[in-house]
């Protein structure tokens, strides 16, 4: 019975237990002895439990408030201390709230689908190409064949001309086959989805619109469902709409209409067609690597059917939720890993800044203490103590956070199926607060128990000098630490910023200012007739180089950077024209209008750029880049040589300098060129010129209005989309890395900061510890510079321990990071020596004011004192 | 140092409990066995102060300076030593005057209704 007694009086506080406890049993066995007959006692017991439960709870929430109290009074005694306090675990806490919501929405989150670890994403496997899409064909052969999957579908990325509605609009969607959206388990908002039947070669059009588009051009309107409306000049019928947060396959996305595969087209007669993206859900039970060998299998069967399509070609399976770059990856991961060294430079500083207080206010304690307050009384109101400070800086993380996240939004890849902005969620909330109350107890109870250390608390002597060695150099390490992190923070911004102006500095090939970009895509079948295509260009080059400013203008199929596929084998002459799929022989291939290399800035080498003279019916021509001539064509004259790409045999009539084609980091396949009249009406449709280049001296804002007025004459129903100037294209190239390099460079510079302070922070108080001794020292006739040696050897030996860890594990960051390096070695001497001057420089700031406090010290002042 | 303890009318009302338990200090010193006696002597049963609520009460009227903890003892036979008494000090005489009046106000406001026999 008495063992009950004492394990409900282990509810209340230790102070209070040692006070009343043994009270309060004598009282509860007195009760004991008076209740008779078991019932009673089980009543009395039960009527105590309650009690204590009840006054423990009380008891407590009164030492809470009463330490409540004290804490709000103590720190607004000194509130330099307090506000730094709250602003170091602001930063950390921010930074790092920001960085995991970021983190979270994009590597942890499960997808917004039922069941999504069991989505994954096929691929075609080829060597040199780790993720190809489908070709129709072998889709269905891999659809039919398998049976590791519930459901399999495809989709490719489309965007069409949306006519009627206003002004004509180009719209980003996707062509899906019926099965796509209910394998991922999605309903419509309004309507229903596609049926097997609106999916088959000749049905009528049908539509599904995005939540957004529905809202942004129907204006909501419920009665959309049925609505007739016009998509590259052919009619479809919506019916349904999808929900507001369904995005699919990427944010960009806003309509989706059914696959309609043409059964008796090149779509499968052509194995190397590949454009199919295709997802399938996992069978319940069935393991991703079990559908990889299944995958294997099949892939292998069919490149025995088909040994000359299918050379060489694998399947790769992996799950939805991981089709995100390496780099994207690896950029959120750099991201985080800052965000923990900033919190644990914070945590650090916080540390070092209640050790500091905790000694300068050993006397008040000793006179808490000696006026009966336990070591657990005064250990809990330092606790408390740090806790509302930890609590008060989460909150202003929480701010910073809020704040930081849209800065942040860049770093959402937007190849996932999820939106753009992640949010500041309970998810997120839960994790601030967790964060700082674990800083606050983690980091404030360590300083508590050293303040409170039995040994410290009998020493209350007038004069006893706060802290001894052991706590200085623990003091140190923290400071240490500080240093150590800062350094691995700014070699990795550093070397991030390296890499960055490294890839800024890459030369694309091709003009970059003065160049405006626009696309108007030609619907089919209105514009299937070569001759007609040519019509349309003819209209709007002509009108548009007549504009004032205008030096020349042109069309090609995409855009570098902007469209980066389009490859083809290629077969020259004098070698085995047996085509290879794989390895190197493989090319870009454009179709242009003439003038297009002289409004890209791209140089003609040799001989002659396409002409109006290239027609159908003139020998078929090309203009090759360099890299095409080294590969094929090494130090023989190309002019005149043939290859066959694209169904025809070609002569090269001219060579011109290599484009980025596939970004500035990337290395990209050698470029053809094509005349753009050489292709038979109804053919390579998608590759039909779209996209419209401009070079001019007038910005676009004055240009733009006359060439949409232009483009309207030529085909009033023609949108014009994608508006931009290739300067911002390029841009868009580095825009996450910069973003990155902001964010990384943002935390380099808290974590900096914050190790500067805790230099600071430590000299000071250990001049003001070490006021007399200096004293004596003057004197004794210490000279002002021998003083201040002392102090910044103090500050130098810190900021050396720290730099020579740092500057080790740095390296091992950068060994890390050399994917985002983009060629910077990981061991850039440029970066180091940088951060090392930054230190030096840090540590003299740091060291400055306290070394003119110490030499400020009036001896006389500082030996009568003692 | 100016003294920043609050005026006796800042602590009302007062819990029953504290009230009670100054009621039993008032007359001697005590220890909390005894202050539970007297409060149920003085209620004739009715309120039995637990030994939850009364060292609760007791540490925060000690915090408040209602009551001290007194070092003089009874004599030994009648003492034990486990045992600690409290004795009222005078602001928490004050408190209990305050109290008392704040109680007597209510009373005659009552009577003025009605709602207690005896002289209006």
């Amino acid at each position: 019975m008495m063992r009950c007694c004492g394990l409900l009086l282990r509810l209340y506080p230790a102070s209070f237990r040692a006070e009343y406890g043994e009270e309060m049993r004598a009282i509860w066995a007195r009760r004991r002895r008076d209740a008779s007959g078991p019932l009673a006692a089980a009543a009395l017991w039960i009527a105590i439990a309650f009690e204590v439960l009840f006054n423990a709870v009380a008891v407590h929430w009164d030492i809470l408030r009463q330490d409540l109290r004290y804490t709000v009074r103590t720190l607004a005694r000194s509130p330099g201390f307090a506000l730094t306090a709250i602003l170091v675990l602001a930063l950390g806490v921010g930074a790092n709230t920001a960085a995991f919501s970021v983190t979270d929405f994009v590597l942890i989150r499960p997808l917004p689908f039922p069941e999504p670890e069991r989505l994954v994403k096929l691929w075609e496997k080829l060597p040199g190409y780790s993720k190809m899409e489908l070709s129709p064909a072998n889709y269905v052969d891999w659809k039919h064949t398998s049976k590791s999957f519930e459901g399999m579908g495809a989709f490719w990325e489309n965007s069409v001309n949306l006519v009627g509605q206003g002004d004509p609009e180009r719209i980003e969607g996707a062509a899906i086959t019926a099965d796509l959206l209910p394998l991922l388990r999605v309903q419509p908002a309004m309507g229903r989805l596609f049926t097997a039947a609106e999916d088959r070669e000749g049905a009528p059009g049908t539509l599904l619109l995005s939540y957004q588009l529905w809202q942004a051009v129907f204006g909501g309107d419920a009665s959309v469902i049925g609505r007739r409306v016009n998509l590259d000049n052919e009619p479809f019928v919506v019916i349904g709409v999808m929900p507001r947060d369904f995005h699919f396959p990427s944010r960009n996305a806003e309509l989706w209409m059914p696959m309609r595969f043409r059964e008796h087209s090149d779509d499968f007669r052509d194995r190397s067609n590949n454009y199919l993206e295709v997802v399938a859900r996992l069978k319940p039970g069935v393991s991703l690597g079990q559908a990889r060998a299944e995958m294997g299998v099949v892939a292998a069967q069919l490149e025995r059917q088909f040994p000359k399509e299918n050379e060489q070609t694998t399947a790769s399976v992996d799950l939805l939720r991981d089709e995100l770059s390496q780099q994207s990856r690896l950029l959120l991961m750099a991201l985080s890993g800052a965000a923990v060294c900033v919190l644990l430079i914070a945590c650090a500083n916080l540390a070092n800044l209640l050790l500091a207080r905790g000694l300068a206010r050993q006397r008040e304690l000793a006179v808490r203490a000696a006026m009966g307050a336990g070591r657990e009384r005064l250990v809990r109101q330092l606790v408390t103590e740090s806790l509302v400070l930890a609590l008060a800086g989460g909150a202003l993380g929480v701010l910073v956070a809020f704040a930081a996240v849209p800065l942040l939004a860049r770093l959402v890849p937007a190849s996932l199926p999820i939106a753009q902005a992640p949010s500041v969620d309970l998810r997120v909330l839960i994790f601030a607060g967790l964060l700082s109350g674990l800083t606050g107890i983690g980091f404030g109870v360590f300083p508590a128990l050293r303040a409170c250390s039995q040994s410290d608390l009998s020493a209350l002597r007038e004069g006893t000098r706060a802290g001894g060695g052991r706590k200085e150099r623990l003091r140190s390490v923290l400071v240490v630490a500080e240093v150590t992190a800062s350094v691995v923070l700014l070699v990795s911004a550093g070397l991030l910023v390296r890499a960055l102006w490294r890839i800024e500095a890459t030369d694309p090939g091709f003009r970059t200012g003065g160049v405006l970009t626009l696309r108007t895509a030609l619907p089919m079948p209105k514009y299937e007739q070569t001759a007609r295509r040519a019509g349309f260009y003819t209209r709007v080059l002509s009108a548009v180089q007549a504009l004032p400013g205008v030096s020349s203008a042109a069309y090609i199929s995409f855009l570098p950077m902007v469209m980066r596929g389009g490859i083809w084998p290629v077969a020259v002459d004098g070698k085995p024209v047996e085509v290879q799929r794989s390895g190197s022989h493989t090319a870009s291939l454009r179709f242009v209008t003439p003038g297009f290399f002289a409004t890209f800035g791209i140089r003609l080498h040799r001989g002659r750029d396409v002409g109006e003279s290239d027609t159908i019916d003139a020998p078929f021509a090309a203009v090759v880049s360099e890299s095409f001539v080294r590969r094929y064509w090494p130090n023989e004259d190309p002019l005149g040589r043939h290859f066959k790409m694209a169904f025809h045999d070609r002569a090269v009539v001219g060579v011109v300098g290599d484009i980025r084609v596939r970004g500035l980091e990337r290395n990209s396949e050698p470029q053809v060129y094509l005349p753009y009249r050489q292709v038979e009406g109804g053919w390579l449709e998608g590759y039909a010129p779209k996209d419209l280049v401009i070079h001019s001296a007038t910005g676009p804002g004055t240009l733009l209005p006359a060439v949409r007025q232009i483009i309207h004459s030529a085909d009033s129903e023609q949108p014009v989309s994608d508006v931009r100037t290739m300067a911002d294209i390029v841009e868009e190239e580095t825009a996450s890395r910069s973003a990155q390099v902001r964010v990384l460079g943002a935390f380099a510079a808290i974590a900096f900061l914050l190790a500067g302070v805790g230099i600071h922070g430590l000299l000071s108080f250990a001049v003001s510890r070490r006021t007399q001794e200096i004293g004596v020292r003057i004197a004794l006739g210490a000279q002002p510079g021998e003083i201040v040696r002392m102090i910044v050897r103090q500050g130098a030996l810190l900021a050396g321990a720290g730099v020579v860890p740092g500057v080790v594990l740095a390296y091992a960051a950068g060994r890390a990071m050399e994917g985002l390096l983009a060629g910077v070695r990981p061991g850039d001497a440029l970066t180091f020596a940088s951060v090392i001057g930054l230190c030096v420089l840090m540590t003299l700031l740091g060291s400055l004011l306290p070394a003119l406090r110490a030499v400020r010290i009036d001896p006389i002042a500082a030996i009568r004192s003692e | 140092m100016r003294d920043s303890r609050p005026r006796p009318d800042a602590f009302l009302p007062l819990p029953p409990a504290t009230f009670h338990i100054l009621l039993a200090v008032a007359e001697a010193d005590r220890h909390g066995y005894a202050i539970i006696q007297d409060v149920a002597v003085r209620t004739n049963g009715e309120l039995k102060l637990s030994a939850g609520t009364l060292y609760r009460s007791i540490q925060r009227m000690l915090e408040q300076g209602f009551i001290v903890e007194t070092q003089e003892r009874p004599a030994p036979d009648l003492d034990d030593e486990r045992r600690r008494y409290y004795r009222i000090a005078p602001f928490g005489a004050a408190v209990a005057q305050a109290e008392a009046r704040r109680l007597t106000q209510l009373v005659r406001m009552a009577r003025d209704r009605g709602f207690v026999a005896g002289r209006a």
